[in-house]
């Protein structure tokens, strides 16, 4: 799901593409020439900014290539996406509202909410994504963020041995989201009581308060007089 | 300013090991100290549990979550528009700082630009909220070691600033006044030359705590030296703002990333200290408020005429993608990680704040310190406890 304005360096695409964003090119080459075939994808927005996906086992080696080699020392953040489509339909996110859809026997509306994964593409449900950047050298500043499929077994490297930082972030990772990370001193809740039960970020947690009183949601948006555009109609074929 | 001496280090190093050396003659029983999680140095509900060994701390764990309102989940489930009335509230001394990198996200998804009117009084209310959040830590500063005046000062002239922040946005804390593509509203009328003259009420402020604590023998003892941050560590841990500045790291996002703002139009400076102690820090933060008072003087000169707001459509559905921005907050970098799958919510919101960081040093911080200490380093690091809860 690649954005319009973003140049596919795997493919080879970037002749297509008149703008190409030479800094951010040689950043990419670096982390290809560190890790190999380690590098799943990437995807550069000229101008604007980096992704660089990596195989999972070279989370901690990708990190390690960022500070070490090219210099990233500033640590931003890193945390976990599930790309699992809200299994709640209206009530939480998701335009297509499965519950109804499924009820209503429409095939291309549940088909349509399956997992779709975000820049540099992936493969499991959950992914790991941090972000680094080289500061301190004005004018020179840039930042990267990187990503990895997190295994089905839902563990992974962790960052703590090179940027000290992601201790607290990997702690709340893993109690929101379940992911472990392999190598962290200590994986204690951060923001939860201890004896809490599941993991609230992931997508098929529910809202409590939401279960309780149903947001609009998608009943909320009616098209504007004059504006019958094929999405919005779509959606209301699927609440219907 | 000059750099605290290799003697006063040393001195200090000297006088920790000395008391070690007593503690082990003594033989002196560990003992847990809970600081928190309703304490007035700890700016909210912050709760530290530190091992004692005499006076000195061992180890010291920060228990944050007693203020966490779930906001990366809560926006999943909140439109775009919606969403700024809730990042509103993670940092509440500088909230419209926290709108902005969230629209500017929002907007770089849609590819919509706010026209340059829209532009320039996002910066001057962004500077503003600096102002306004960086004023109380120069008084609370000044209250951790025992001197009451400053923190009265700083309410006194904060008003003056929370003043001008309401006449514009309604709102005095939580001005929920950012649009994707714009601004709710312009300005309205003379608030331009209103607010030139509070800048000079606030350089006055500033003046006044360089009188009130810079000379003052006591503040300089209580935290030069004291809570030391060399660079390499601020950065692993993800320090960021003043705190990077003042342990010497040159790095400003207004100047080095600046995304949809008018700072490349204005002269200003980017203030750093060498030494990453507390006085670093407090001294970085005075030199920034002055700073920030110098901006808004500039830009109130030249805010260009035109529209408040680009066309957008009334209801707002951003196209599926991925975006991360991050602004130079009050309280250091503010980042927002938009994934958006094309619908009315976010898919995922990653809500990066400062304060999460910058406080997530203190463990590594604390060791070795004096209980005394906890205080002032905790006050000089300068965290909102909605800042790291969110």
């Amino acid at each position: 799901m690649a954005d319009d304005t973003s140049t596919d360096t795997t493919e080879g695409a970037v002749d297509d593409v008149p703008e190409v964003d030479e800094a951010r090119e040689g950043i990419v080459a670096r982390f290809r020439d560190a890790l190999g075939d380690a590098v799943v994808a990437t995807e550069i927005q000229p101008g604007l900014d980096t992704w660089i996906r990596v195989r999972p086992d070279a989370w901690r080696a990708a990190a390690e290539t960022a500070r070490h080699q090219l210099g990233a020392r500033y640590f931003a953040f890193v945390s976990v996406i599930d790309w699992l489509p809200s299994p709640f339909g209206r009530s939480m996110d998701s335009a297509v509202d499965l519950e109804l859809a499924r009820r209503a026997g429409d095939e291309a509306a549940v088909n349509a909410a399956e997992m779709q994964h975000g820049v540099t593409g992936g493969d499991t449900r959950f992914q790991v994504f941090g972000r680094v950047a080289s500061v301190g050298r004005p004018g020179e500043y840039w930042g990267v963020t990187l990503k990895a499929d997190v295994p089905d077994d839902l563990t992974i490297d962790s960052w703590v041995p090179v940027y000290a930082g992601a201790d607290w972030h990997e702690r709340e990772a893993w109690e929101m989201f379940g992911v472990t990370f392999t190598g962290h001193p200590g994986l204690r809740n951060m923001y939860l009581p201890s004896d809490f039960e599941g993991h609230p970020l992931r997508k098929d947690f529910p809202l409590l308060a939401r279960m309780v009183k149903p947001w609009p949601g998608i009943v909320d948006v009616e098209p504007m007089p004059g504006d019958d555009s094929p999405a919005e109609s779509s959606d209301e074929e699927a609440a219907s | 300013m000059t750099a605290v001496t290799d003697r006063q280090k040393l001195q200090y190093i000297a006088a920790r090991a000395a008391d070690a050396r007593v503690n082990v003659e003594l033989e002196t029983e560990g003992m847990t100290l809970n600081i928190g999680p309703q304490h007035p140095a700890t700016h909210g509900t912050l709760r530290i549990v530190a091992r004692l060994d005499g006076e000195q701390v061992i180890a010291a764990e920060p228990i944050a979550g007693y203020m966490h309102r779930g906001y990366e989940k809560i926006t999943e489930v909140r439109t775009y528009a919606q969403v700024t009335t809730v990042v509103n509230r993670i940092d509440w001394l500088g909230s419209f700082a926290n709108e902005v990198p969230f629209i500017l996200a929002a907007e770089r998804l849609m590819g919509v630009e706010a026209p340059p009117r829209a532009t320039w009084i996002r910066t001057i209310l962004f500077e503003m909220s600096r102002i306004a959040n960086l004023i109380l830590f120069l008084g609370d500063m000044g209250v951790q070691l025992g001197a009451i005046t400053p923190v009265f000062f700083a309410f006194r002239d904060r008003e003056f600033v929370l003043d001008q922040i309401e006449r514009v946005t309604g709102g005095r804390f939580h001005p929920n006044f950012d649009r994707i593509g714009g601004l709710k509203d312009d300005l309205p009328k003379g608030w331009l030359e209103d607010t030139k003259r509070v800048m000079d009420k606030v350089r006055t402020f500033c003046d006044e705590i360089d009188d009130l604590l810079m000379g003052s023998e006591v503040f300089q003892e209580r935290t030069r030296g004291i809570g030391v941050i060399p660079p390499d560590v601020a950065m692993q841990y993800g320090l960021s703002g003043a705190n990077a500045r003042a342990s010497g790291i040159d790095w400003d996002l207004r100047r080095d990333n600046c995304i949809g703002l008018a700072y490349p139009e204005v002269d200003w400076k980017v203030w750093t200290h060498p030494d990453g102690d507390s006085f670093a820090r407090f001294w970085v933060r005075l030199q920034e408020v002055r700073e920030a008072a110098s901006i808004i003087d500039q830009l109130a000169d030249g805010v260009p005429s035109g529209p408040i707001m680009a066309k957008v459509p009334r209801i707002i559905k951003v196209p599926a993608g991925e975006a991360w921005i991050s602004t130079e907050n009050p309280l250091g970098e503010m980042g927002y990680y938009v994934v958006s799958q094309g619908d009315l919510t976010p898919f995922r919101l990653k809500i990066r704040s400062a304060s999460f960081n910058n406080v997530s040093i203190t463990p590594w911080l604390l060791r070795g310190v004096y209980v005394p200490d906890i205080v002032t380093i905790l006050a000089s690091l300068y965290f909102i406890l909605g800042d790291i809860d969110r």
